[in-house]
């Protein structure tokens, strides 16, 4: 297997671009990459995206993109792993370079959320979860956090306002970051007093709805190491299932899909969770990210409620989680949110994201995840 | 919404909670499956699930997909049965407050939805207090 390195990253603002179709952001943040990274011409282009045809009526996606970024003849592929879309995304085109199958790689999320309305995007959504034993019953993705957040809240006595902490924590360091799309501080009182979506769980523990894209061009270390920027190697993959169904489940606080990819992905790159010193996960609602720092072995089981309140996750903390903001302030364009968490790795162990840079990161880690769970993505990145 | 194929298929999980128990190991599967999830035979019986069972977590949807917004706030649970098996499904005639994990229910056979006025009404299990 050939060693993967990241050479270009793109990223625009995110947020309710009504003025904006899903081509346009895509190539927007495409051209971003190949410009960062030098390159004119790919090999192969992957974009990660959850459900183009419900958001905007449209299939056939990869190859439109690459139409429009002027690409064809170039062979090009959608992935869909629901909200872990873009994970899979970077994992097929480090899949794809780590093999020798293509040097020059595009890697992509997209999704264009807001030409439905709410009650729309709510349905695509939801059918990221069982369609005929859960959400023929009136559940709803904030209903199926809502129901673990409540197990983990009676089992291991997190409490509502450690859940709150998790949306002020990632929307101050989203206030550093002016790609996000609520760029603000929030305060714990504000979340409390925010609206019930689904008990426990209230609007400012939910992610937002977005329109966005990001991109990034990988090759191999061998052609990465004749360029001039810090060299970022993805050193660790890993891919994991889990039951559908949150209700199959024999541990509802546990993500095991997470566990097992995570697993792979440390065992890969030679590393245990003490050595991270930057992590993104998959916060599309304040619980997961605390189940998420468990499953990663980055907290104890139980422990993640606590490590918030502590500290522990902060930009000053041990383990510093979701120093873009998380989904929570950047936005959870669903099928882009994968790539954009490697994108703030990579500009974090690059040295170049501003004021919510964690000083001296050399490793870092991103976790994206699909549904309630019922699959996971987890890479490493490492700065040699 | 779910196309009258689509609908009938299911009749048998929602209408009167068909399983399959795996010959080898016992484990019951709901909705029923080909491969047993717990020990991957593929031999299975038909079983009847309990009807009764106790509440593991809840929550009360304020948001709700757009067939279950006259409904609102209502709420579902996941209720493990009284033969293991956990299921999702909206649990009613409870108040709010009376709400409590660990709390008995018991299934019963309720309309789910239904598409507008002179649409097709849509049938399944809710949990009500035993």
């Amino acid at each position: 297997m050939r060693e993967v390195a990241v050479i270009g990253v793109g990223m625009t603002k995110w947020g309710e671009l009504w003025e904006k179709s899903l081509r346009d952001i895509f190539v927007e943040t495409a051209l971003l990459a190949l410009d960062d990274a030098g390159v004119d011409k790919i090999d192969s282009l992957i974009v990660g995206s959850m459900s183009s045809g419900l958001f905007i009526g449209q299939e056939h996606l990869a190859s439109l993109l690459a139409d429009y970024l002027g690409q064809t003849p170039v062979p090009a592929a959608r992935v869909e792993s629901a909200c872990a879309s873009g994970g899979l995304a970077l994992r097929t085109g480090f899949i794809e370079v780590a093999s020798g199958m293509a040097d020059i790689v595009l890697v992509s999320g997209v999704e264009k959320m807001t030409d439905v309305n709410g009650n729309e995007a709510t349905y695509a959504l939801g059918t990221a979860a069982d369609q005929e034993y859960e959400c023929y019953h009136g559940i709803t993705f904030p209903g199926l956090y809502a129901l673990i957040a409540r197990a983990h809240m009676e089992k291991y006595g997190t409490t509502r306002e450690q859940l709150a902490m998790v949306a002020v924590k990632n929307h101050h360091n989203g206030s550093m970051n002016p790609l996000a799309q609520y760029p603000y501080e929030i305060t714990v009182d504000g979340v409390l007093c925010s609206v019930l979506v689904a008990d426990p769980l209230r609007v400012l523990d939910c992610s937002p709805i977005t329109d966005g894209a990001a991109a990034m061009i990988l090759c191999p270390v061998d052609i990465a190491k004749k360029m001039k920027k810090p060299l970022v190697k993805i050193t660790g993959s890993g891919q994991a299932t889990d039951t559908i169904a949150l209700s199959s489940r024999k541990d509802l606080t546990w993500i095991e899909s997470t566990y097992q990819a995570a697993k792979k992905a440390y065992s890969m790159a030679g590393k245990k969770p003490q050595d991270m010193d930057v992590i993104e996960v998959h916060d599309c609602f304040t619980i997961a990210e605390i189940c998420v720092t468990e499953s990663l072995g980055l907290v104890e089981k139980g422990k993640g409620g606590k490590a918030v309140e502590e500290g522990v996750t902060s930009l000053q903390g041990k383990f510093p989680v979701n120093a873009s903001g998380g989904l929570k302030a950047k936005g959870h364009p669903v099928g882009a949110t994968g790539v954009a968490q490697a994108i703030e790795i990579v500009k974090q162990l690059r040295e170049e994201a501003g004021p919510r840079q964690v000083k001296g990161a050399r490793v870092g880690l991103t976790q994206n995840m699909g549904g309630s769970g019922g699959s996971s993505i987890v890479h490493i990145f490492e700065r040699s | 919404m779910p196309t009258p194929s689509r609908y009938w298929r299911e009749i048998p999980q929602r209408y009167r909670l068909e399983a399959a128990k795996c010959k080898k190991c016992g484990a019951i599967s709901f909705p029923p499956r080909l491969v047993c999830p717990e020990c991957k035979a593929r031999e299975f019986e038909s079983i009847t699930l309990a009807d009764k069972g106790k509440i593991i977590t809840y929550t009360i949807i304020r948001v709700a997909p757009q067939p279950f917004v006259d409904q609102t706030p209502y709420a579902v649970g996941i209720v493990e049965l009284d033969d293991g098996v956990r299921l999702t499904g909206q649990i009613v005639d409870f108040n709010f407050e009376d709400l409590k994990t660990g709390s008995r229910v018991r299934i019963e056979f309720r309309k789910i939805y239904q598409e507008g006025e002179a649409g097709v009404i849509y049938y399944g299990y809710k949990f009500v207090p035993e």
